[in-house]
């Protein structure tokens, strides 16, 4: 143990955390664009779409994220046509290749987690929302859409975390993030618990911040599911499975 | 209880007695970095430094058994206790020795830049010259280490392994590659993927930066192993049979220890 080798290298280590503050955010927020319009398509089976977007969700959830950046970086590269071609432009940067991987991979499971809340939608909801006379579009963007991501925040805060820890193997294709850098102490200082530990005391804070700030937003959006919520104990059972 | 101390320093001793007539030894080894230590087609490890461990331990009528670990964790992996010695192409350096223990050397090269033919570096490989490319090299190397600390101005990519690096270059995503001339020939250039590719500039020895060759490494409370290991050296090197199994990786190039 001898934390003058954190200490030393504090400006290492902070780069590497803005490299993973910002990967991740990027592709958290490319991959939820990308994940709520795929969700609808697979929610509303639409023929020949419905079945690319389960083949892509299908291949990005059920193999290493390694291996999918491994084929985006030094897959890619392989062949000529793509490097003389214009997608060279970004496949050349190995941070977009980064990029590129953590936005398809949390697209994949984004989808799915949408999917899934759309497709548990209450029925009773629907029925009262068209009672009112609201049309399907209207019904869907003020009703099921809303809900719908109200009740994914549980499983997309799990996702968020997920992504964050993944984001350690981006220093596979050279993108020196938190771990990539504590892996470069590791290596040359021979002393793999004190950079481990400190990056993993990082880990550590900005997964209690993300889960406060989840935290908070369940208690904003989902406090009516909520067997406490005083509409919930005046309609009984009524409202809840 | 003063008994029981004794009793207890005393078998601890005989411990330690018994633990240094070395009968088993482990090898680490990084498996991918050929033509030194790699992994064959049939998942084996083979190469230069494989034979040569096996010539050693038939030499010093030990057993051994190799394991293959990622370059970066080479020495921490040492120091861990997950084998006893790296054969692993390992630099002798001063940086190193302030952690472990090196056998005497067993092989030198040089360290070289590889480039594609057609690559107009018209100003050569000193710093100035490459302060608009980029330089792609082995993590925790000393190559790393050279042009981490000469190259400041130019672009630096450290990868985990040296194949990646070649694959990278191949991919114009460096421009250069530095690394070991016998790594890169051997591993590389002489492929069918390296042939549109070349050595550039000179050949890089200096002892400050690229250390005395290549060792064998244990840990510092291993002094025993390492006599032991200088022995073997010694003993393959004036029966021949470490030039042997050198000859038949490199035929053309002599990477023996010159006598001093």
């Amino acid at each position: 143990m001898n934390f003058s080798i954190v200490i030393d290298n504090i400006p290492l280590l902070l780069d590497g955390l803005w490299v993973t503050l910002h990967l991740i955010s990027l592709s958290l927020v490319l991959g939820f664009m990308l994940a709520l319009p795929l969700a609808l398509i697979r929610h509303f089976k639409v023929p020949v779409a419905n079945q690319l977007i389960w083949g892509f969700t299908y291949f990005f959830r059920s193999t290493p994220l390694i291996l999918q950046i491994y084929l985006i970086y030094y897959g890619t590269g392989q062949f000529s046509w793509i490097r003389d071609s214009w997608m060279w432009v970004i496949l050349e940067k190995a941070y977009l290749c980064g990029l590129i991987a953590f936005t398809l991979n949390t697209a994949a499971y984004t989808t799915e987690i949408f999917r899934n809340a759309l497709d548990t939608m209450r029925k009773n909801e629907i029925e009262a929302a068209i009672a009112f006379g609201m049309s399907t579009w209207k019904a869907y963007t003020r009703i099921v859409i809303p809900n719908s991501l109200r009740r994914s925040i549980p499983p997309y805060s799990n996702e968020v975390i997920f992504l964050l820890h993944s984001s350690s193997i981006a220093s596979a294709i050279t993108i020196t993030e938190l771990t990539g850098a504590a892996r470069y102490l590791y290596s040359k200082y021979y002393d793999p618990f004190t950079p481990f530990l400190a990056v993993s005391l990082v880990y550590l804070v900005i997964v209690f911040l993300l889960t406060y700030i989840f935290k908070l937003l369940e208690r904003r959006f989902l406090s009516y599911l909520s067997i406490n919520h005083e509409s919930t104990k005046k309609l009984g059972d009524f409202g809840n499975p | 209880m003063k008994k029981f101390v004794l009793l207890a320093m005393a078998f601890s001793f005989a411990f330690s007695l018994s633990a240094k007539e070395w009968k088993k030894i482990r090898i680490g080894t990084e498996g991918a970095y050929p033509p030194f230590n790699f992994v064959d087609k049939d998942g084996k490890l083979v190469g230069l430094e494989i034979d040569f461990a096996k010539a050693l331990c038939a030499e010093l009528k030990v057993t051994c058994t190799f394991h293959a670990q990622d370059w970066d964790g080479i020495i921490p992996a040492l120091l861990a206790k997950k084998y006893d010695v790296i054969i692993a192409s390992l630099s002798i350096t001063d940086d190193r020795k302030k952690t472990i223990e090196f056998s005497m050397p067993y092989y030198t090269t040089p360290n070289r830049f590889v480039v594609h033919k057609t690559s107009p570096c018209g100003l050569g490989t000193e710093p100035n010259g490459l302060t608009t490319k980029t330089i792609g090299v082995q993590k925790a190397t000393v190559s790393e280490n050279f042009i981490v600390e000469n190259y400041k101005k130019s672009g630096i990519k450290s990868y985990v392994t040296i194949e990646e690096a070649f694959l990278d270059l191949k991919a114009k995503r460096v421009d250069l590659v530095f690394n070991d001339a016998l790594s890169s020939s051997n591993g590389f250039l002489n492929t069918p993927a390296g042939k549109d590719f070349n050595f550039i500039g000179k050949e890089y020895t200096d002892p400050k930066w690229f250390g005395i060759g290549i060792g064998a490494g244990v840990r510092k409370s291993d002094k025993d192993l390492k006599k032991l290991l200088d022995k073997g050296i010694k003993a393959l090197y004036s029966n021949g049979k470490f030039k042997k199994i050198a000859d038949s990786y490199f035929p053309n190039t002599d990477i023996m220890i010159s006598k001093k």
